[in-house]
């Protein structure tokens, strides 16, 4: 080898370390990705575990986007952000969406990412509440403020007049339900109901567990009032600019990626959700991720594919309970970017999760 | 007598009973004050839980220990007011991925020190400035001082939204939050404490033809200083408070803020772990407001100070 060989040979070498040295956002090629600013609407949790497994498995990068991830958080106005140009695109509840939109600003759901409800009525088993009729008269809790369509309409459906019954404000907590200041409460199967399960029970110094409560789900054919959740949703004005609509469907097609592995790898998920700044317990954060896959998972029309029966539902019983005041206009949500989507990530791989089954995941004390 | 003459200049309170040690060492005086009642509190909590609490079952190996309590308190239960030893206990849990929550609290006890000690030295500044301003022109103060009392009664948690839509989410509005907090103390004690000079020297000040930069600089801010210090203690707790309220909208991971609505959120599955962000909360400010001390023995040492503040 001559000298001027071996020098080369360092060089590269060099470059190598250089290279392998300045990954992620220093990299040359970082100028080149297309910046993406996304807002939660919660803290980082696996309610969200989709868009933070696309960053961790590069999906994102390698669609040739610069994705940031926002957290949100209860002062935190994610349609509001939004709106005013604070982040391209957004995670929100479907009626809330829809409510900004009536506000005023041109917000359009682009991809229905949850295809079931995941809010539940729990009560203890000695309250004797197992169907919405059960619920008359007695101390009925609902965190209002948007959240209580679902309630409503399936006090309404059983024949009771909502306004006339005893409905008190919950805080976003279990501890009223467990401190029996409530009779039924309003509980999240991903978050709240699990916090129950995570609790001792005072009485007995033991876990309360799953034989302790009665759980009504709103998605059960026989009260079917629930509503749209999740969904991922854009400025219209935003979208028609450029080539922003081309990024909003790669940056779709990297985020089902995401929740495809989350479908397939859970418990990975749940600690990639960790990493980025949750902090639930470990057995908390997989029953979250468990429970979140099967509020996706099977989507029947491939994931985040709209549902009209399921969108129709929604905005009648928003319209009803005065979330809406009219139907939404024209364009309030758009198919096409899913769809494109949804082509993109090809026959290969498995969109709709026929198969899917849950895992059983065991909660521990204070969800550690 | 000397000792009957000291008794009538020094307030009684003021001397040690008998002055062996603790007169000698007034910090383990202290020390010894504020472990006393630390343990008067945890004796009374403890002693409520005993009464009225849920029932005890403690085991540490083969022992057991259980009892029931013959009352039944809501203030006393595992949720209202957790046993202190599952406080103390949880400190030394890891975070998921993380430290241990002791380590995890005193991090976040820094992040938000830090944004709190910038509104802070902004709020103190501002509410200088303003005393400064209404000392020398009665109009101005006539005209804004409601106005600057009328801006605290307004609820923080109203403000910090309000600031975080206007100056972006980010560390930056958090410190404005914490300065709206803090200038109003400084401000009116500024207001009294730069009229506090004794007035004759004031008379021979103006007698020399001195000018108004001058009499301020000479004399009104040093009579200030001991109200200054006042209201810069007030100020600090005031804008380690405001940094938490603030950390809120802004979605700010870092801070105390961020902790207190987590454990808030999950406050039914450990109460304990709100329990002890709370205490670390009390010694972020007690932290804070002893730095300020410092600061004013430091400043004040052998400086002129007026007869009676």
């Amino acid at each position: 080898m001559n000298k001027s060989a071996r020098i080369a040979g360092m060089l590269v070498g060099a470059a190598i370390v250089a290279a392998a040295c300045s990954s992620g956002s220093a990299s040359p090629s970082a100028a080149a990705l297309i910046p993406v600013k996304l807002q939660l609407q919660w803290v980082p949790q696996a309610q969200f575990a989709g868009y933070y497994a696309a960053l961790d498995q590069g999906y994102y990068t390698a669609a040739g986007l610069n994705v940031t991830v926002l957290s949100g958080g209860p002062d935190v106005n994610n349609l509001q952000v939004v709106a005013s140009g604070g982040a391209d695109l957004g995670v929100s509840w479907v009626p809330k969406t829809l409510q900004s939109r009536e506000g005023g600003t041109d917000l359009v759901t682009v991809a229905q990412v949850f295809q079931r409800s995941g809010t539940r009525m729990v009560s203890f088993k000695d309250k004797s509440i197992v169907a919405p009729k059960d619920m008359a008269g007695k101390k009925i809790g609902s965190w209002l403020g948007g959240n209580e369509p679902e309630l409503f309409a399936a006090l309404t459906k059983a024949g009771l007049d909502p306004t006339k019954e005893n409905v008190i404000k919950q805080n976003f907590d279990m501890v009223a339900f467990v401190q029996g200041d409530l009779d039924a409460a309003q509980a999240m199967i991903y978050n709240e109901y699990a916090q129950v399960l995570e609790t001792k029970n005072p009485k007995t110094g033991a876990l309360f567990t799953p034989a302790d409560l009665n759980v009504m789900d709103f998605n059960d054919p026989s009260i079917g009032t629930a509503m749209l959740q999740d969904a991922i949703f854009a400025r219209d004005t935003w979208l028609k600019q450029g080539s922003n609509a081309d990024t909003a469907t790669k940056f779709l097609t990297a985020s089902f990626k995401g929740w495809i592995y989350c479908r397939d790898n859970p418990q990975k998920c749940a600690d990639i959700v960790t990493k980025a700044g949750s902090q639930l317990g470990t057995s908390h954060q997989l029953w979250m991720m468990n429970e979140i896959n099967a509020l996706i998972w099977p989507s029947p029309n491939g994931i985040g594919q709209f549902d009209t029966t399921a969108w129709n539902q929604t905005v009648d019983i928003a319209t009803k309970y005065g979330i809406l005041k009219a139907a939404p206009s024209d364009g309030a949500y758009r198919t096409d970017l899913a769809q494109a989507a949804l082509a993109a990530l090809g026959s290969s791989v498995d969109t709709k999760g026929a198969s899917f089954q849950k895992l059983t995941v065991t909660l521990n004390e204070g969800g550690k | 007598m000397t000792t009957s003459a000291a008794a009538g200049i020094v307030p009684p309170g003021l001397l040690a009973p008998a002055g062996g040690w603790s007169r000698r060492h007034p910090l383990l005086r202290q020390a010894v004050l504020l472990g006393g009642v630390l343990l008067l509190i945890a004796f009374a909590w403890e002693a409520a839980k005993w009464l009225a609490g849920d029932p005890w079952r403690i085991a540490i190996g083969g022992f057991t220990y259980t009892h029931t309590p013959p009352l039944a308190w809501r203030i006393a239960s595992d949720i209202s007011l957790p046993h202190l030893w599952t406080i103390v206990a949880t400190l030394f849990d890891p975070v998921p991925g993380g430290p241990p929550l002791w380590l995890f609290l005193t991090g976040a006890a820094f992040y938000t020190l830090r944004t709190a000690f910038v509104g802070f030295a902004a709020g103190a500044l501002l509410g200088l400035g303003l005393g400064i301003v209404f000392v020398h022109s009665r109009f101005l103060e006539r005209a804004l001082v409601p106005w600057v009392v009328g801006s605290q009664t307004v609820p923080i948690i109203a403000i910090a939204p309000i600031v975080v839509v206007a100056l972006g989410a980010s560390w930056i509005s958090v410190a404005v939050v914490a300065t709206y907090l803090t200038f109003f103390p400084v401000a009116i004690a500024a207001i009294r404490g730069l009229r506090a000079y004794d007035r004759r020297a004031g008379e021979l000040m103006r007698s020399y033809a001195a000018s108004t930069p001058q009499v301020l600089w000479k004399l009104r801010l040093p009579a200030s200083v001991p109200y200054l210090f006042s209201a810069l203690r007030v100020a600090a707790a005031a804008s380690v408070v405001g940094t938490i309220v603030g950390e809120l909208p802004s979605g700010i991971p870092e801070g105390l803020g961020r902790a207190v609505l987590n454990f808030t959120q999950y406050y039914v599955t450990a109460p304990e772990r709100l329990w002890a962000t709370v205490a670390s909360c009390a010694m972020t400010g007690l932290v804070f407001v002893g730095l300020v001390r410092f600061a004013e023995a430091f400043l004040t040492r052998g400086r002129y100070r007026p007869a009676a503040v």
